[in-house]
């Protein structure tokens, strides 16, 4: 091939038709200026090295926690644009703001991106923001992995985004069944940047999993046995063994697929007896179980928040712990609800119906045992508290209609219509994302050490739950009166002309709300409301007995843990000075040194994906190579713990007013 | 595990090594989640042929008895590696270390050139779905050994540059660990696969 031939044929492959319309030039040159005046300001300003230092090499958990948070809200961003320009494809019949295609692409985007880049980082930011300080640790029980894993998901979400303007967005949904994910369907390369974009973050994913399991596992404060653990960090243990035992499925489900597009192999190909219904089978055992992975760490915060903000005691603390280990055993016998038309006969249809209206006991358990906390308790109406009553209602509507939905008869008719739509959102926004705004501003105090303005959150929650019931209820009615998922367009007569709009005005209601909670994070960042104490909210677990922030060390004595809700107990027996440190009793403290090795072992598998995406194979060996060698070098240079020492330590606890005289 | 009795080797007894060893052996279940979603797959698939060969067409005995005495022995000559680290003898860890992994180069090998004589005798894996199936299964098993490979002469090299320290006391048995590992998968495969299709 000739050196011009070779050029049109690379700009053709980058830049297919569907990337060339109008919008999608307009975002990529408003993203190229912003990029550009991002790196300008850093040059100006000479804070490149501010950035590696601090940020890029970093291994503390609570950077990386602020790193995901960031992330997950540009991810919820993108997610959100996406779900706005379905809800305006929809607002009326014959509508043609987009193209069937271009809709195919911007639906896959918005769940790919709203499961996998906005819940699953929001729900790691707070683990990593909480967690460790709640069983009085000073970081997670591996540091480095933790900024590998962030930096695999970073990379991988990057993958992802960059399909829609190099190369084509994917368009098979975001379960992306075969045959239709298949190269004969589905040719060009958008259905490989889901499947590397995936399959890479899902490894970050896998060791984040296995973070957080041994971290609380064994990084505990002296004293804090399990029975004595905050309910948060117990959902941070059952969420990380659903992840351990959900991706690797989804890694096979994926594998196979890029294996029969990449490499023609035969395994969902029907002319060779593959069978596309093992892929199903495959995704869901990953899929029920993530819906779990998303919602327990909800219930989690959610067992925090109810209790601080109630000044009562969890009620049936050893309830919420049996419940949430049941949903996890539960979830793993009910993936064939997902498909009960597969065909496999009553007997199995009725087991996996049967194993999924059982759900409904332990997580009804919690319900009442929030309710029940609340209960004589003196309830302080706080935006996390909102968040959580905002809650109550909207789970108990989407679990009841998840029991409606187990009911294998009625499952037919309501299955792939609007019904389920809104089912699984009244879930998974009702529930997850519900829950890990109330964390975020639960949180955000400890992560930040300023608090966001109250009243400009109350708006922001206002709008965002007013517009989530606008925009969901109308879908059930949609979806008895016949509408099926995924259409690109409909025609009048059929009687679902005006609950669109409302569902669509719906949407918009929540867009303003996120715009509000953006803006109250900036303007809260400019008028900052500083919170000295470190207690803001008068909490009970050991997250509020330090400052805010944390220092780099977390605790300059780890506290002797005895009883459940350890700070209130010390706050109440006047042992609070038992976290101060005094200038004998001072001692040096270990922590991880930064490294460069994350975030070149995840910029290596970037490399080796693009090259797999394009199928230019020489660049994903490099990409190997370059994966063996971040590893090699990480491995050979002697990981040392950096040691502050005690003057050091000293000086900083008595800045903050630490130190006992 | 509090208890830190002086009998434990090193590697247990310094408290970031122990919680290493621990997070490996959970790394560990999710290999055996990924490899029971393939067995999964190959078991279905192992009776759709198409018209491509069967298991009974494809399996000769020989290359695999011979593939399953070498891993086994590497799984032993790897034992008498980290016994050579516990009774403090570098040359003799690094020295079984390096039998392991050429033990494990001819396995890779020969498990290659069987590979290479299907695919020749136009059995490729696009033909139908069990030899999909087959090749991944045994593939990814074969590719785990080469890891393996890496690892252990990048581990060699570690200890001969660093003696026995408790870190690298730590990785050679965290390595056993994965050698081990990969000898249950592989008498899974050989039974499941090899023994059962030539049945």
């Amino acid at each position: 091939m000739s050196m011009r031939e070779w050029i049109t044929h690379l700009i053709k492959l980058l830049f297919p038709p569907q990337v060339l319309l109008p919008d999608i030039v307009g975002i990529d040159i408003g993203l190229t200026v912003g990029a550009i005046a991002i790196m300008v300001y850093l040059t100006v300003r000479h804070r490149w090295g501010w950035l590696w230092r601090e940020w890029l090499t970093t291994v503390d958990h609570k950077k990386i926690g602020i790193m995901y948070l960031i992330a997950a809200l540009v991810m919820l961003f993108r997610g959100g644009v996406d779900a706005l320009m379905i809800r305006t494809q929809l607002i009326g019949p014959r509508a043609h703001f987009m193209g069937a295609q271009q809709y195919d692409e911007v639906f896959t985007t918005h769940g790919t991106v709203m499961i996998f880049f906005m819940a699953m980082p929001m729900v790691f930011a707070l683990f990593n923001a909480a967690v460790p300080l709640m069983i009085g640790a000073r970081d997670v029980a591996f540091p480095r992995l933790n900024a590998i894993s962030f930096w695999i998901f970073a990379f991988g979400a990057i993958l992802l985004n960059i399909s829609f303007s190099i190369g084509g967005s994917p368009s098979a949904g975001w379960m992306s069944y075969p045959p239709y994910s298949e190269l004969a369907y589905n040719p060009g390369v958008g259905e490989n940047y889901f499947l590397l974009s995936l399959q890479v973050a899902g490894i970050g994913t896998i060791a984040t999993g296995i973070n957080f399991l041994v971290t609380v596992l064994r990084m505990r404060a002296p004293g804090m046995s399990l029975s004595k653990m905050p309910i948060f960090a117990w959902s941070a243990l059952i969420t990380s063994s659903l992840v351990l035992f959900a991706f690797p499925p989804l890694t096979v489900a994926l594998g196979l697929t890029m294996l029969d597009r990449l490499f023609g192999a035969s395994f969902f190909t029907v002319a060779h007896q593959g069978m596309p219904m093992m892929y199903v089978n495959l995704f869901w055992i990953f899929g029920h179980p993530e819906v779990y992975i998303l919602i327990m760490p909800a219930f989690g915060i959610f067992s925090e928040v109810v209790p601080v903000f109630s000044r009562k005691a969890l009620f049936g603390y050893e309830a919420m712990v049996g419940s949430l280990l049941a949903i996890s055993f539960l979830s793993y016998g009910v993936w064939v609800h997902h498909f009960f038309e597969m065909g496999a006969g009553p007997g199995v249809n009725v087991f996996f119906g049967l194993s999924t209206m059982l759900i409904a006991i332990p997580t009804g358990v919690k319900m009442f045992n929030w309710l029940f906390t609340m209960w004589g308790g003196r309830i302080r109406l706080t935006v996390p508290m909102l968040w959580q009553l905002a809650f109550i209602p909207t789970f108990v509507v989407g679990g009841a209609t998840g029991v409606m939905l187990a009911a294998v008869p009625a499952d037919y008719q309501y299955h792939n219509s609007y019904f389920m739509i809104a089912h699984f959102h009244n879930v998974i926004v009702g529930g997850t994302v519900f829950g890990v705004l109330s964390g975020m501003y639960y949180w955000w105090p400890k992560m930040f050490g300023w608090k966001l303005n109250q009243r400009q959150a109350t708006w922001a929650f206002a709008f965002f739950v007013a517009g989530f019931w606008v925009t969901f209820m109308p879908q059930y009615f949609l979806g008895l009166e016949g509408m099926t998922r995924r259409m690109a367009t409909y025609p009048a007569g059929l009687g679902w002309t005006s609950l669109n709009w409302w569902s669509t005005m719906g949407s918009y209601l929540m867009a303003v709300g996120f715009l509000i909670m953006v803006y109250n994070i900036i303007w809260s960042r400019l008028h900052p409301d500083w919170d000295t104490t470190g207690d803001p909210w008068d909490g009970r677990t050991l997250e509020w007995s330090l400052p805010s922030p944390a220092p780099e060390y977390n605790f300059a004595r780890i506290p002797h843990v005895r009883s459940r809700d350890e700070w209130w107990a010390m706050k109440r027996e006047g042992r609070t000075d038992d976290v101060k440190i005094s200038a004998d009793s001072v001692q040096p403290i270990h922590v991880p040194r930064n490294s460069a090795m994350p975030i070149m072992l995840a910029a290596a598998f970037f490399v080796g994906s693009i090259g797999m995406v394009f199928s230019w194979f020489w660049m994903a060996i490099l990409g190997g190579l370059g994966v063996v060698a971040a590893l090699a070098y990480g491995s050979f240079a002697d990981y040392s713990e950096l040691t502050i020492d005690a003057a050091h330590v000293l000086k900083t606890e008595a800045a903050m007013g630490r130190v006992d005289s | 595990m509090s208890t830190t009795t002086a009998d434990r080797p090193p590697e247990f007894q310094d408290m970031h090594e122990s919680i290493r060893i621990m997070g490996f052996w959970i790394f560990l279940s999710t290999d055996v989640g990924l490899f029971s979603s393939l067995f999964a797959v190959y078991a279905v698939f192992r009776s759709r042929v198409a018209l491509g060969p069967t298991p009974h067409q494809l399996f000769a005995m020989g290359p695999v008895l011979t593939e399953t005495l070498i891993l086994l022995t590497s799984s032993f000559t790897c034992s008498l590696s980290l016994y050579s680290a516990r009774m403090n003898r570098l040359r003799g860890a690094v020295a079984w270390l390096i039998v392991t992994l050429l033990l494990g180069a001819s396995f890779v090998t020969l498990e290659i050139r069987e590979f290479v004589a299907d695919v020749t005798a136009g059995h490729g894996w696009s033909h139908s779905a069990f030899l999909s199936g087959f090749f991944t299964l045994v593939g990814t098993h074969g590719s785990h050994v080469t890891i393996g490979i890496v690892w252990a002469v990048m581990l060699a090299l570690q200890l001969a540059m660093k003696g026995l320290t408790v870190t690298n006391r730590r990785k050679l048995y965290t390595f056993a660990l994965y050698w081990h590992f990969l000898d249950i998968v592989w008498i899974f495969l050989f039974s499941v696969v090899y023994l059962s299709g030539m049945a």
